[in-house]
């Protein structure tokens, strides 16, 4: 495939997407919070650490305009750290699990066999178990913190990618092409690097962009229900973890890190379906 | 037909067997000696060493794992060391509630998600299309704790409509006699009616929270599907007999629309049994969820491997049965596995 043919395949994506209306409203909504993530210290008007006890849960106002929570912190400004590590969150943890997923399933589709038959029996361990439950047992094997609520939420998405993978692998695989390819000498690791990754692109992009938001959620409960981010840290599940038993008291402390979560996952979940439908003609009937 | 459930049960033991394993595994993959953490920081060593005989952690692995395995099959999952309490027993005793709520949950999804369903795909391109498929994207982008919260916020505190945790009054609780602990079930045994509409008042909140992620994939689904079938002939046939839109879509479209929807249902009881642990929390609801958190909490190891393998057994069984039925439903499946 010539790199012209390829660009202009790109442009022709890129059209379809800014002309798509939940593409681009999720494409806004994203760009936002990636704005406010790479700008954090030019918006903030308090440190994320910084207490003030004798104005804690103090209402909306000039100086606090979300308020405070139970320590005196400035709600606004540890919003804003929190999209950091939600982003942060989301491409870890998705990166971890494509990289793996795709090598299981590539592996598993092209060798088929025994290494098949190990590595899906395996996925299929991962999936007896509903994901929130899975990423809890983990948690507990690794001991409760941010960087093991993303390993645990990276494992418990294994298996999708090893699936999608592995489908394609086995779809491409016999095809005319790949077999030239390989009767003129052409190596495993090249035919699966050139041939078979490239064609299964687009149901994994589709499935990444998803599963960001999907991440992030998992994420927040599992800090929500304390297995996540140490105290103190601006992380949006514990920020609700630790206020909501004061929802009546001071409901903007619970009000904002749930709507911030609920935006960032919205947007990827707007581009997730744009990207469906723009890339896979199978489920364009909707 | 016997085939295919030949195979998947034998697929299903497999998998519950590879979970055995892992829930076997963790106790030596947490860190820390399951003795000390049994008798705490003080206890000395005699008592330490006795216990790791007792709990057989001196054996090798595989003695250890037969052991768990033979224990297993007695449903024997050992003493909960915070509780004392026997784990298969607190597991009977915390299921039911979970069981309430997530058919509840299930309930709502189900009749909500198939009416909305049907009014976007009539309704498709125009603004109820648009809200509809706007407010499931919203279902499924919304952390069901925070969902919760605001729930509690609006309906519980502010209009002060609805109970803000727990399963009964407790008032009414203490006249009402546990016999299956579902309380639906022992308000209405024990003829007490003011009781059982108080507990379907605490069960709304908790079910409408846990059943939003689900109403939401059932709603999606069965636009999908139903705008499927509506583009087949023999809908157009039906429209060209001059019969109303609602007895096309009611009478001929919709029953074989629900075909995947039913696939669909099944899987999302398995996202409810996860779902229930949040949600649990949120409400105070005693049940599996919030009971497996606690040990969690407290790294209380025989009830997290009693509960985390009941869950798995019971997803499974769920799925297993999702799919069976599914072939029982359509006839091609039917047809296709018996060619297996």
């Amino acid at each position: 495939m010539g790199i012209g043919i390829e660009n202009s395949l790109i442009d022709g994506y890129w059209s379809l997407l800014r002309h798509h209306r939940s593409a681009l409203v999720g494409m806004i909504i994203l760009t936002v919070f990636v704005l406010i993530s790479v700008s954090v210290p030019f918006l903030v008007t308090h440190r994320p650490d910084e207490a003030d006890i004798s104005k804690r849960l103090a209402p909306p106002s000039r100086t606090h305009w979300l308020g405070t929570d139970r320590v005196g912190k400035d709600v606004y400004s540890r919003l804003l750290y929190g999209s950091r590590i939600s982003i942060k969150i989301g491409l870890v943890a998705v990166a971890g699990s494509v990289l793996i997923g795709s090598l299981f399933g590539l592996l598993a589709g092209y060798y088929g066999g025994q290494i098949d038959n190990l590595l899906m029996r395996g996925m299929d361990i991962l999936l007896a178990l509903p994901s929130v439950l899975l990423a809890i047992v983990i948690v507990t094997i690794l001991g409760a913190s941010l960087t093991n609520a993303i390993v645990a939420v990276s494992i418990v998405y294994i298996p999708q990618y090893a699936r999608i993978l592995r489908a394609a692998v086995l779809k491409v695989k016999e095809l005319e092409y790949v077999l030239a390819a390989r009767a003129v000498g052409a190596s495993d690791w090249h035919i699966l690097l050139t041939v078979v990754i490239p064609n299964c692109l687009a149901p994994l992009i589709v499935q990444a962009t998803l599963g960001m938001g999907a991440a992030i959620l998992d994420a927040a409960g599992l800090s929500f229900l304390g297995l996540g981010a140490k105290v103190g840290q601006p992380e949006w599940g514990l920020m609700l973890r630790d206020h909501f038993t004061l929802i009546r008291q001071a409901p903007w402390t619970v009000l904002a890190p749930g709507l911030a979560i609920f935006s960032m996952v919205l947007g990827f979940n707007l581009l997730g379906d744009a990207l469906r439908d723009i890339l896979d003609p199978q489920v364009k009937t909707t | 037909m016997t085939a295919y459930l030949i195979q998947r049960l034998l697929s299903m033991l497999l998998s519950l067997l590879g979970v055995s394993i892992l829930v076997f595994w963790m106790v030596h993959l947490i860190p820390g000696d399951p003795a000390l953490m049994i008798l705490g920081e003080r206890a000395n060593e005699a008592a330490l060493q006795e216990l790791r005989q007792q709990m057989g952690l001196d054996q090798p692995k595989a003695v250890q794992y037969a052991r768990f395995l033979s224990d297993l099959s007695r449903l024997d999952l050992g003493r909960s060391f915070r509780t004392k309490g026997l784990v298969a027993e607190e597991i009977g005793r915390h299921f039911p509630p979970t069981a309430e709520l997530t058919l509840a949950a299930m309930l709502f999804a189900i009749v909500f998600g198939i009416l909305a369903g049907v009014i976007s795909a009539i309704n498709r391109g125009g603004f109820w299309d648009f809200a509809t498929m706007f407010g499931a994207l919203a279902g499924v982008s919304i952390p069901i704790f925070w969902l919760g919260l605001m729930l509690i916020l609006l309906f519980a505190h502010q209009l002060d409509l609805f109970p803000v945790s727990g399963r009964l009054d407790a008032l009414l609780d203490l006249e009402i006699e546990r016999r299956t602990n579902f309380m639906l079930l022992d308000t209405l045994l024990a003829g007490n009616l003011a009781a059982f509409a108080d507990a379907v008042w605490h069960l709304i909140l908790p079910a409408v929270t846990l059943g939003t992620v689900p109403l939401a994939i059932i709603t999606r689904m069965t636009r999908s599907s139903l705008l499927e079938v509506l583009n087949q002939q023999y809908i157009t046939t039906a429209y060209a007999k001059g019969l109303s839109q609602w007895i096309v879509v009611g009478k001929h479209a919709l029953k074989n629309s629900l075909i995947p929807v039913i696939t669909v249902i099944g899987l999302e009881f398995g996202y409810l049994l996860g779902g229930a642990i949040l949600t649990e929390h949120i409400f105070s609801w005693p049940g599996i969820g919030s009971w497996l958190l606690k040990a969690v909490e407290a790294r209380d190891i025989r009830p997290i491997q009693g509960g985390v393998l009941f869950i798995a057994a019971l997803f499974m069984s769920v799925n297993l049965i999702v799919d069976l039925l599914y072939a029982y439903i359509d006839p091609r499946i039917r047809i296709q596995s018996a060619a297996v």
